[in-house]
């Protein structure tokens, strides 16, 4: 694969190479080049400090109730709710329980929590018995269940290891009980490696909406399979979460149409 | 101050004074971690065409003209991979006479990519179709192989198309590929001493593994990307790169394709570089 230098190589890699131009680099030009580089940085911090505080303005005001459009919200688009959480801020349990209470509030009841190292599985019995009568996602388990026996409300706990690991168990899955035969080969679908999922135990429902809280606007290995028609949305640091920021993100959720590709 | 004069208008006998601006603010950017891998979703050309009462195509056209443009900027500032959504498997659904009038595009701008000026030439470029090529019809199909065999040997930049792909699709391929391996690892003879000639015995060789699956993905040949762009404002990634995405940073402008500038490429950069540390460090946690 090629290459690029790596940023700590900067100055070292620009000294030593010319430009193609024959133009080459004099010491000054570096640090100029650097000292600009901070500040469009310094630049573009300073407008997320503004940006951070217009937001945290009316997370204030659609936590109050000021604003109308935000009050009656249709959750019952929202058929289930992923949470990424960044590992290291998820060992903040009580920060995670508020987060799941107040989806409870807003009426969201079936939630998938996910941390890349599998932090939130850990805490999985502290978090489910500081929620009333919301159990671990067993579908297949509940819906057996009579109606009025089954629980409101599931929160499903996933990790990395459930995102392409699972897929690869999937796929042996099939190898090993030759569901679909072709000519004396196994063929793959899409359909029966769907099936092969739940059969693995991997029974998660495809999330409407992917909240993340962490540094990044990135998935961080959530499952590819459930991913596919996924609005995803990043929500800042959890130790900065705000009730009227996550009001603010369902209600735009709820405003978006998909055409899936038509 | 004679040779100062004469420097610039040399330069501006060669370069408008936007290129000048843009190379220059590529310089300062490469100060910080360049990305290797950008993708694009190409989201809005027709509700770009709708808003200015242009017939349905021409908003496909026009976007392929700023897909150029993009292409141009992406590899002067010396990205050296670019995948880009063309068309999804999800695109079939479409009405016919869309589908049918995007194939007829993509194969005048196959055409034209392969011209002597084309800008796969001014910068070497490799260019690659992923996808389920036989859901596309012959000519497109064998324009699209032409295209590749074209450009086999160019070797400064690549440039991945994807035309009736979707994620789900390339991850059912590859583990067809890789099952397919592993069966004819064991029809071969003294398969079964594979693992005392390699000194241990193998627990479970003929399993399928991630690194299998990811030896036979459309996009083996690339890294994974490290900024998905997706125009229109659209924070879903619709079946796209869902396996390779696990670090990438996602960035979604709420301008529609055919607007899409060099400065909201320039933000994309800037955020990526704000949490390229971040990413970094996951990354090498996990191997």
């Amino acid at each position: 694969m090629l290459n690029r230098p790596q940023f700590f190589e900067f100055a070292d890699y620009k000294i030593r190479n010319h430009d193609d131009e024959g133009f080459p680099y004099s010491y000054s030009g570096i640090i100029f080049l650097q000292f600009a580089w901070n500040i469009i940085h310094l630049l573009a911090s300073m407008s997320y400090v503004f940006w951070d505080i217009i937001y945290l303005f009316q997370s204030y005001l659609i936590s109050s109730g000021l604003l109308k459009k935000y009050k009656s919200l249709n959750i019952n688009q929202i058929h289930h709710l992923a949470i990424v959480i960044e590992s290291e801020e998820a060992h903040n349990t009580s920060r995670v329980i508020e987060l799941l209470r107040w989806l409870t509030t807003l009426g969201v009841n079936s939630i998938c929590l996910y941390d890349m190292d599998g932090v939130l599985k850990k805490s999985k019995d502290i978090i489910l018995t500081e929620l009333d009568d919301a159990s671990l996602f067993e579908l297949e388990a509940e819906k057996k269940k009579p109606l009025h026996e089954q629980k409101q409300r599931i929160v499903e706990f996933a990790s990395l290891s459930d995102g392409k690991e699972g897929i690869t168990r999937a796929a042996n899955y099939l190898c090993s009980h030759d569901v679909k035969i072709a000519n004396g080969t196994l063929v793959f679908t899409e359909a029966n490696m769907s099936q092969a999922l739940k059969a693995c135990g991997y029974v998660g429902l495809d999330p409407n909406l992917l909240i993340v809280y962490g540094p990044a606007r990135c998935h961080l290995g959530f499952p590819p399979w459930r991913l596919r028609y996924t609005e995803i949305v990043h929500m800042g640091p959890l130790k900065s979460m705000r009730y009227g920021a996550l009001v603010k993100a369902i209600y735009q959720f709820l405003k978006v149409r998909q055409n899936h590709g038509t | 101050m004679g040779s100062v004069g004469s420097f610039l208008s040399k330069y501006f006998e060669k370069e408008s004074m936007l290129s000048l601006l843009r190379r220059g603010v590529f310089r300062i950017l490469t100060v910080g971690p360049t990305p290797n891998h950008i993708a694009f979703i190409l989201d809005g050309n027709r509700r770009y065409a709708q808003s200015l009462n242009m017939k349905e195509g021409d908003g496909h056209k026009i976007g392929f003209l700023t897909l150029m443009s993009m292409l141009k900027y992406c590899y002067e500032m010396g990205v050296k991979y670019v995948t880009i959504y063309a068309f999804s498997i999800d695109n079939f659904k479409r009405k016919p006479h869309e589908v049918q009038n995007l194939m007829n595009l993509m194969l005048e701008k196959i055409e034209e990519l392969l011209e002597e000026e084309s800008i796969v030439h001014n910068f070497g470029i490799r260019v690659h179709f992923i996808g389920n090529l036989m859901l596309l019809n012959e000519q497109v199909r064998a324009a699209a192989k032409k295209a590749m065999a074209a450009t086999a040997k160019n070797d400064k930049v690549v440039l991945s198309i994807c035309v009736a792909y979707t994620s789900t699709d390339e991850i059912v391929h590859a583990i067809q590929e890789s099952y397919n391996e592993k069966q004819e690892e064991n029809n071969e003879p003294n398969s079964n001493d594979i693992g005392v000639h390699k000194g241990f015995v193998e627990r479970n060789p003929n399993d399928i593994k991630v690194t299998d699956i990811e030896r036979h993905m459309y996009s083996a040949f690339a890294p994974d990307p490290d900024i998905l762009i997706r125009t229109s404002g659209e924070t879903r990634l619709s079946n796209f790169l869902l396996w390779q995405t696990t670090y990438c940073h996602l960035y979604s402008p709420s301008v529609l394709w055919p607007n899409i500038s060099f400065w909201h490429l320039v933000w994309g950069i800037l955020n990526y570089q704000r949490v390229h540390s971040y990413l970094e460090k996951k990354r090498k946690k996990t191997f």
